[in-house]
């Protein structure tokens, strides 16, 4: 369905079976599919959670941390059942690679998961896919019946005595159930309202069990460190970001596609030779490096060079996030750049903590008439005191991730905000008459 | 109330995977809404019933979540994109260009019942953008020519 690409500098892992034909599970077997999990049925879990802790691999949905390190936050033991839960509600704007693993290698996926359960001593599994990705949803539903079939879940896996189970689960629409907590209500039947910390989900989580939560590129990633190891796959990538990622490049590009690419890779070789450079003769004007929620960084940063990693990119003052590569030419312009930003965000915030929920209704408001010719001075700073006013204050990261884009934009291109002043029409583009959104007090 | 037989199969199976019921009930309302295309006051009160809920609490449910609806859609649901990596690439001219070729505006239905457009956020094509789901099926790279093309082929496929 969606179109594959191929770059020189790739390094193929997660990738590795894209455009295989391993969706098919005998084609899977020949492609050393299963093999990982009875790798890792001859472990002890704090083997195996050793191991991927050593391999440096870190949570592909954003937040980075340490995959390794969040499993053996699980208590050994439980009264209640413990479960896997992967991530696969991708929905962060930028972000489309959870769906090509989804759709060239869902076994990975399952083999993920089980390596994780039999980590953290779970039983069950969940595979969560957003309601949009029907067909994916199909494809995975059809790769568990098939891995059920041959008698690699259910009772007795691989004649190791153990128990492994999985099942598959369907949004409906809803980027904040992305988030863990909501992605958990969400599985239990609710509203994706976030649930607060702690306690944390590795010990109260799915019906109040220990649950894991990880993203489906961060499982399918780890059949391949159980059977390589750790220190094969912490060297793929820099230090403390073992492995590579798969960076999904969007926007204003020559060749925009998903590359996997090792961590730490250059940013700026990654939009000028990886993504073909910018189209017409253009010029660069910023780059969103990791999904719509990060900060974005300027034509100066980006031709700095910056190393595409976790610890790097909080270096530059942005953050990897989900690896969403967004590039923007020199005819983008950024108030209306930040104004879809906020609408996206005013439009996914469940309005359960009111700094999100009235923050990103007034950023958009604001934006709306601001970006229509309507802006005043003061609105500048009012957006900015507004989004550093939400920063750190809601249950869940969505009003972060709604605050730090804006903050960066103000920041970074307040000459641009300055430009749309008294009455001036957009600069950039078309507009549609004055709005009459009032102005903050 | 009556769902097809395939429906009623996969409810049964999916209720064993879960230690409460409730937990079918978010893919539940999505398949169901598939067959009767929207989430009427019966189907509301059926899986309400089923599940031993009281129907504000499917009701709850089901307004939180962007793709469920409680009104008739047209057969076909324009799903366009515009979120910045479609946006960047010509999503909001695919946008405007579908409200003129259809003649309605965002959520809007055609007087025959066969188009609905809707403005959506991303919907994980950012990489093959722009792009717009017609009902479950991505279509990328598009350009309004493409899309026309596109729209076409749903006309012809009603007859």
């Amino acid at each position: 369905m969606a179109d594959l690409v191929s770059h020189p500098d790739e390094v193929k892992v997660v990738s590795k079976r894209f455009g295989q034909g391993a969706v098919n599970i005998d084609r899977y077997l020949e492609l050393d599919g299963y093999k990982a999990v009875q790798k890792a049925l001859t472990m002890q879990p704090d083997e195996i959670i050793n191991l991927v802790k050593n391999s440096g691999l870190r949570g592909r949905g954003g937040a980075g941390f340490n995959t390794g390190l969040k499993w053996s936050f699980v208590p050994k033991q439980s009264a209640k059942p413990k479960y896997i839960l992967c991530n696969g509600d991708e929905s962060e704007p930028g972000t489309c690679k959870d769906r090509l693993i989804f759709e060239h290698d869902p076994h990975a996926i399952i083999e993920g998961v089980m390596i994780a359960g039999l980590a953290v001593g779970a039983q069950t599994g969940y595979i969560y896919v957003r309601g949009e990705y029907r067909y994916l949803l199909e494809i995975v539903q059809k790769a568990i019946a098939d891995a059920y079939a041959k008698g690699f879940l259910g009772k007795n896996i691989f004649d190791s005595g153990k128990t492994f189970d999985i099942y598959w689960h369907g949004g409906a629409g809803a980027y904040e159930v992305g988030e863990e907590s909501a992605l958990m209500e969400s599985l239990e039947g609710k509203r994706g309202i976030p649930r607060i910390r702690p306690p944390f989900p590795a010990v109260v989580g799915l019906w109040g069990g220990p649950t894991v939560i990880n993203n489906a590129e961060t499982l399918a990633s780890v059949p391949h460190i159980l059977l390589g190891g750790a220190e094969w796959y912490a060297n793929l990538g820099s230090p403390k970001n073992g492995g590579t990622r798969l960076f999904c490049l969007s926007g204003n590009l020559n060749k925009p596609g998903v590359y996997e690419l090792p961590m730490g890779y250059s940013l700026k070789k990654m939009i000028y030779e990886v993504g073909g450079g910018i189209p017409n003769g253009r010029k660069l004007k910023g780059v969103v490096p990791g999904g719509s929620s990060v900060a974005i960084l300027t034509a100066d940063e980006v031709n700095a060079d910056v190393a595409m990693d976790f610890d790097a990119m909080l270096k530059a003052g942005s953050m990897l996030g989900s690896g969403g590569v967004v590039v923007l030419d020199d005819t983008a312009c950024i108030v209306n750049f930040a104004l879809r930003t906020i609408k996206f965000y005013k439009h996914e915030s469940c309005g359960w903590c009111i700094p999100c929920r009235e923050g990103t209704d007034w950023l958009q408001k604001t934006l709306i008439r601001f970006h229509s010719g309507g802006g005043v001075k003061k609105d500048i700073d009012n957006m900015y005191y507004l989004a550093e006013n939400m920063l750190g204050r809601t249950f869940c990261p969505l009003g972060d991730a709604a605050a730090m884009p804006v903050i960066a934009f103000v920041k970074k291109f307040r000459q641009e905000f300055e430009d749309h002043l008294d009455g001036k029409p957009c600069p950039f583009a078309k507009h549609s008459g004055a709005q009459q959104s009032p102005v903050m007090a | 109330m009556k769902f097809s037989d395939k429906f009623e199969k996969r409810f049964t199976e999916m209720l064993a995977h879960y230690p409460t019921p409730r937990s079918v009930l978010v893919p539940t309302l999505l398949y169901a809404q598939d067959e009767v295309g929207y989430l009427s006051d019966e189907v509301i009160a059926e899986l309400a019933n089923r599940l031993s809920l009281t129907e504000l609490d499917v009701r709850n449910v089901i307004s939180y979540y962007s793709m469920l609806t409680t009104k008739p859609r047209g057969k076909f649901n324009v799903q366009v994109c515009t979120n910045i990596a479609c946006m960047l690439r010509g999503g909001e001219e695919l946008m405007e260009h579908c409200e003129q070729k259809l003649g309605i505006g965002n959520k809007g239905t055609t007087a025959d019942g066969v188009f609905t457009l809707e403005e959506v956020e991303c919907i994980g094509a950012c990489s093959w953008a722009p792009a717009v789901q017609v009902n479950y099926d991505f279509h990328e790279n598009l350009t309004p020519a493409k899309l026309d093309k596109v729209l076409d082929e749903c006309r012809k496929r009603i007859g």
